[in-house]
């Protein structure tokens, strides 16, 4: 039986994933999605070090510094492909960008 | 010495295989010494094995067994080569002639952008007439046998842009192969009657296991025929050869001089056991030969194209080939192809120097008055077209066709034929030297050929003299080949052949000064209407065939495939929104009836 300090990690990971997503899904603004997307990171993350701590373990931290690594790169590549956005487009409305449709 | 003998097909082979996989990246030069160097090497090759041969002289045959080919169940063709007196002269012939002809190129073709696909082509040419002529069994002969096939095809159709030269090329391959697939089918029941492919022991078997005159050999006997009718543009396979002028001169001049159109005298003087057990076939030989050098004769009188002219010409001169072939004189066949091989080489080289001198004119009623302006053309031109209507005394022409005339001394008719033949040769050759290099000037010359072009028109029109003047060595060499043959006079032949020689010389004057055309005259010049019959009787019934055929079941299924191919890219292509949160959404819906399988099933 986990923990009630798991089972609520657990729960808070869930929210903010489904936040996180529905971010994604429904902000045409592409920081807007970018911002989402570092909820469900941080969500991921909240969710491994619920369980690390269910079974006292330090992986599931270590892999939250990973995250974290991961995430300052991605929002560092991110960004630049928003502003070559921004420069093709003079918009950030992720629909607008859709040239490559089949 | 004679353990080299594999280097002569593998050196020309090597140059087509260097030149086709890197020839546009090596300098023209360089193009140049691979093409000309490798069949040089081949061709002193030849000479030092032909000399080896005749001082030291093996028992028989010399055979050369590089590896099996492949070995199914009694079935076991190997490459090996087969080294006799007549395979040997072949090869002298194949690779001499074939040196000379390659050097002309290297001036001929000094302009054009496709200059070391040309070489590629004509050494891969050369090298499958070396294989088809040395080959020890029918298969590997039936090997150069396509890939000279092939090669005329490509050689043909050598300026692709040209569609009609794309035709022409086609016409040859698809024509060729209508003989190609009975000798396919002979080749299939000799293999089912005897047991064997490889030459010697067939011809033994043959002759050993069936009488003369059974029907499992004139049919085995009629099918290579029909091979080598189509190789050799006979009746009634000729049409192929006049339109195959369209490929560049020197390629005229190897398939007339050195390769394919010999392949099939060849293949007949190869097996000529077997075409003795076949007497109907032998005289079917002899006619055909007969029939086609009249025909091609008269269609030579009226063509206007200086390398047409010549195309009927060298019809003509192998129908000499396959009549003395039917009458059973193997080595005087032997002999004319190998006097026609210098001359008629010769004739495509001067023509050639003429059509390039003239900006690719090919008409002989432009030309004129040549003599002056292109004496080394005019010169060896001379000397070539009096080789080939026999001049007696002088070229080797008129001895290797005196000869066969005479061996047809007994069967009055086809002899009549074989004179008759003469008068034409003489008439159309004189036609054309009188219409080209005599009378006014009409087109001002506008190229001097180079020495690479007059040097081979030299040495080959020295041979085309002295080609022909002793045969009685070759005589005895060829007896090792072939049967004996009762030595006939030939005297009454000779003056018959020389009086019907100076009469077609005569007429020929008048002839070439008058311009009306009456229909018969039309109709020769349109090849006696058979590119019309056969257009009617095979061409557009299958036009009509597969017209009519376009929607039957089989096609619907492959119809059907790429509709449903289709409407699925349709289907496909539509997901492809650009949109990034379908995308996104997509990826979401995709994880979650992932997880959903794995955790519920």
């Amino acid at each position: 039986m986990p923990s009630p300090l798991t089972r609520d990690g657990l729960i808070l990971a869930v929210i903010l994933f489904a936040l996180g997503l529905a971010g994604v899904l429904v902000r045409r603004n592409v920081i807007f999605v970018l911002m989402s997307l570092e909820i469900m990171l941080n969500a991921a993350g909240l969710a491994f070090i619920s369980a690390g701590a269910r079974w006292h373990q330090p992986d599931g931290q270590v892999v939250y510094l990973f995250i974290l690594a991961m995430a300052g790169a991605e929002v560092a590549v991110g960004l630049a492909l928003v502003l070559a956005l921004y420069h093709q487009n003079r918009s950030l409305d992720a629909d607008a960008a859709s040239r490559m449709k089949g | 010495m004679l353990d080299w003998l594999w280097l002569i097909p593998a050196l020309p082979f090597a140059g087509a295989a260097l030149l086709l996989l890197a020839g546009p990246r090596l300098p023209r030069a360089a193009v140049a010494v691979v093409g000309v160097v490798s069949v040089g090497i081949s061709a002193v090759l030849a000479g030092a094995i032909a000399a080896s041969f005749l001082m030291h002289p093996p028992a028989g045959a010399f055979e050369q067994h590089l590896w099996t080919w492949m070995a199914v169940a009694g079935f076991q063709p190997e490459i090996a080569f087969y080294l006799d007196p007549l395979s040997l002269i072949m090869i002298l012939v194949v690779t001499f002639v074939a040196f000379w002809i390659h050097l002309y190129s290297a001036g001929f073709m000094a302009g054009d952008e496709g200059y070391s696909r040309f070489f590629g082509y004509m050494n891969l040419f050369v090298a499958s007439m070396i294989v088809l002529v040395l080959a020890d069994n029918l298969l590997l002969l039936y090997l150069g046998w396509e890939g000279v096939g092939l090669c005329s095809y490509l050689l043909i159709g050598f300026w692709y842009r040209d569609p009609a030269n794309g035709r022409a090329g086609q016409k040859a391959f698809i024509v060729t192969r209508a003989g190609d697939v009975a000798m396919a089918v002979g080749l299939f029941l000799l293999f089912h009657g005897l047991g064997t492919l490889r030459i010697p022991e067939l011809l033994a078997r043959a002759s050993a296991e069936w009488p003369a005159g059974s029907p499992l050999a004139i049919a085995a006997a009629a099918l290579l025929l029909g091979g080598a009718l189509g190789k050799s543009a006979q009746l009634p396979l000729q049409t192929w050869l006049p339109d195959a002028m369209a490929g560049p001169t020197p390629t005229s001049a190897l398939i007339h001089a050195a390769t394919m159109v010999t392949a099939g005298v060849y293949l007949i003087a190869r097996t000529h056991t077997l075409f003795e057990l076949a007497p109907p076939v032998q005289l079917a030989v002899a006619l055909i030969g007969a029939a086609t050098l009249l025909l091609a004769g008269f269609s030579g009188l009226v063509q206007n194209d200086i390398k047409r002219v010549l195309a009927y010409s060298t019809m003509s001169q192998i129908g000499y080939m396959f009549l003395a072939l039917g009458v059973g004189a193997w080595s005087a066949a032997i002999f004319h192809l190998m006097t026609h091989a210098f001359f008629k080489a010769l004739l495509f080289l001067a023509a050639g120097i003429v059509i390039e001198a003239l900006h690719h004119e090919h008409d002989i009623r432009r030309m004129g008055g040549l003599r002056r302006a292109l004496p080394v053309a005019f010169w060896t031109f001379l000397i070539g077209g009096c080789a080939l209507a026999g001049l007696p005394l002088v070229t080797a022409g008129a001895y290797s066709k005196d000869w066969i005339i005479a061996s047809t001394a007994p069967h009055r008719a086809l002899w009549i034929c074989a004179i008759v033949g003469v008068v034409l040769t003489s008439l159309y050759t004189f036609r054309l030297i009188v219409l080209v290099f005599l009378g006014p000037m009409r087109t001002p010359v506008s190229k001097r050929p180079g020495y690479a072009m007059q040097i081979p028109a030299l040495v080959l029109a020295v041979l085309s003299i002295l080609g022909g003047f002793d045969r009685g060595p070759f005589r005895t060499w060829m007896a090792s080949v072939f049967p004996a043959q009762p030595e006939r006079p030939e005297i009454a032949s000779q003056i018959a052949a020389s009086l019907a020689f100076l009469i077609g010389l005569g007429l020929a004057i008048p002839y070439a000064r008058r311009s009306a055309v009456s229909l018969l005259e039309r109709f020769w010049a349109a090849g006696w209407g058979f590119d019309w019959l056969y257009d009617r009787l095979f061409v557009r019934p299958i036009v009509w065939a597969a017209r009519i055929d376009r929607a039957d079941a089989i096609d619907s299924i492959y119809r059907g495939a790429a509709s449903a191919t289709r409407s699925a890219w349709h289907g496909l292509a539509l997901t492809q929104t650009g949109k990034l949160r379908w995308y996104a959404a997509a990826i979401a819906g995709g994880s979650i009836l992932f997880l959903a399988v794995v955790i519920f099933l």
